[in-house]
């Protein structure tokens, strides 16, 4: 194993001490329960709160995303396991400001227990919580309402988070958060596996030199197995599914993030990218805003996603709107 | 005879701590399993949990058994998330309940606590038998459990066949692996793999066995 770390069992404790910490600016850590972390603004008065969460293993994902103008608070889970419905509720008792609450996730069957196991006790409290379940990623159902969430969370949360810090109302923001879900599609390439810091075993098995396209951020087995290739070829071959689904056509424009899933250094990233500007040009699809970095991983993995985002004008105006948090700034 | 069957709380407390035993020596056995199917990691958290359970369980041990398994189920709640933690949380709170906050039961009164604590897993995942998760293990081996009773075996005998029909239920998982959607794209890594959700719940069942007289 090469992973810096101390007692297994202390991993995702000690990350949220460390990132509350390096981060006190923005978050601190509810003091009723250890596994919340919360921005220092909320609850922000006449403003939605924005609860977005989920295991541990896909930082910045979730806890990086808190702060002003995007999520007022993020649920943290064991390592690629949702959090407890204790404390997808104390978020709801940390960040409401008498307006409800919006919870945002990856759609896992897992997170969906929990969270709405809290939803039931924050509404035993009276207070209203509505949920936004991410399904970007194309290859894991044909069902759309199946599908997981990977990627493009990073999206749906940024739409959801504006359109509160607009003042909107539960239902408008989580209108928003739909819209923006309804118009995302992703999907990855894995070129190893990720070490489970706890077992320092790999969580799947891959040998060197293969890669595994369309597999999801816990390593679920994606579309096939096959020979490293080319960067452009992998590419092509991921765009080959993400436009047809939507489907993305001629004339629309697009927000697009390009995505490492931990160990892909940036050049790779913008290698990818580049192959991704050129056929979205060749098909007249417009590229309105991108993005390229770790923005949800799988700790130690190497690969990369694809997310494209159909924008309109209401959503152009929420992915500008400014926010400040530790791992996503828009000024 | 089942009413003359006495279950107390020292076999409750000898099973759980069986199952805190269990889970910490199958642990890698039981992520292996989940590292086939799923994410590697079902046999680390349970043991998250348990060995929270672990740390408390003197300080419950003089409350009756609905306290003491609700106390357990909620550690399972909040300290292993996921799924397992909402479904395992839910059984043993519900399993506990059902004890009407008595310190033993009988064979009838043990055999409903296992019914209502199988019903939450139902509610609590929303599966069915046949969709390769704990259930296609609790399932037939609850129906077992009362068909046994309904036929007058002895109690021990009677929860033989519980664990018994368990085991191949869980065993039934292996070729589900193949025939459904997202299993399919599995492929050959599935092939030959219990779900690990089955075979933990098989495991504790084997505790509840281990200690019965």
């Amino acid at each position: 194993m090469r992973r810096l770390i101390n007692d297994p069992y202390d991993v995702v404790e000690e990350m949220l001490e460390g990132f509350c910490k390096a981060h006190s600016k923005y978050v601190h850590l509810y003091e009723n329960d250890g596994r919340v972390v919360v921005s220092n603004l909320a609850p922000v008065k006449g403003k939605v709160g924005i609860i977005i969460g989920g295991g541990s293993g896909h930082e910045p994902l979730f806890l990086g995303y808190v702060g002003e103008n995007f999520a007022d608070a993020a649920v943290i889970g064991n390592i690629n396991t949702s959090p407890s419905p204790e404390s997808c509720y104390n978020a709801v008792k940390a960040v409401d400001a008498g307006k409800g609450c919006l919870y945002l996730y990856g759609n896992y069957a897992g997170d969906v227990m929990n969270f709405d196991m809290g939803a039931e006790m924050a509404a035993e409290e009276g207070i209203r919580v509505e949920t936004v379940r991410v399904t970007d990623d194309v290859c894991s159902s044909k069902n759309i309402e199946d599908r997981r969430g990977v990627a493009g969370d990073f999206f749906v949360f940024k739409v959801a988070g504006a359109k509160a810090a607009m003042g909107a109302d539960l239902d408008e923001v989580k209108a928003a958060a739909e819209k923006a879900n309804a118009n995302t599609r992703s999907m990855g390439v894995a070129l190893s596996s990720a070490t489970h810091p706890a077992t320092g075993k790999p969580i799947f098995e891959m040998e060197e030199g293969d890669m595994e396209i369309g597999m999801g951020i816990h390593g679920e087995p994606g579309v096939r197995r096959d020979k490293l290739q080319k960067a452009d070829k992998v590419v092509e071959e991921i765009m080959s599914y993400i436009i047809p689904d939507l489907p993305f056509i001629t004339g629309d424009e697009v927000a697009v993030l390009v995505n490492s899933l931990g160990s892909t250094p940036l050049m790779d990233l913008h290698i990818c990218y580049r192959k991704v500007a050129m056929i979205l040009e060749e098909k007249g699809i417009k590229i309105y805003r991108s993005f390229v970095g770790p923005y949800a991983t799988t700790m130690d993995m190497i690969g990369m996603s694809i997310t494209l985002m159909k924008l309109d004008d209401e959503l152009k105006q929420l992915l500008d709107y400014p926010c400040s948090t530790p791992y996503f700034t828009i000024k | 005879m089942y009413d003359d069957f006495i279950l107390d709380k020292d076999y409750f407390i000898k099973v759980v701590e069986d199952i805190i035993n269990l889970i910490e020596e199958q642990r890698d056995y039981l992520t292996d399993l989940d590292s086939a199917i799923g994410d590697g990691d079902h046999g680390f958290n349970l043991s998250i949990g348990f060995r929270e359970v672990k740390k408390n369980l003197k300080d419950w041990q003089d409350k009756d058994l609905t306290f003491i398994f609700k106390k357990v189920g909620m550690t399972l709640l909040s300290k292993v998330g996921g799924a397992s933690g909402p479904l395992y949380g839910s059984f043993f709170i519900k399993f506990g309940e059902a004890a009407q906050t008595k310190n033993e039961v009988n064979f009838k009164e043990f055999y409903n606590m296992f019914k209502a604590g199988i019903e939450a897993i139902e509610f609590r995942g929303k599966a069915k038998v046949g969709e390769k998760t704990m259930l296609d293990a609790l399932k037939p081996g609850l129906d077992a459990f009362k068909d046994a009773i309904e036929n007058d075996l002895e109690p021990k005998q009677a929860f033989e066949k519980f664990v018994e029909a368990a085991k191949k239920g869980a065993e039934s998982t292996i070729p589900l692996v193949a025939k459904k959607g997202r299993a399919m794209r599995l492929g050959e890594r599935a092939i030959g793999h219990l779900d690990p959700g089955a075979a933990s719940s098989v495991m504790i069942l084997e505790a509840f066995l281990k200690n019965m007289t």
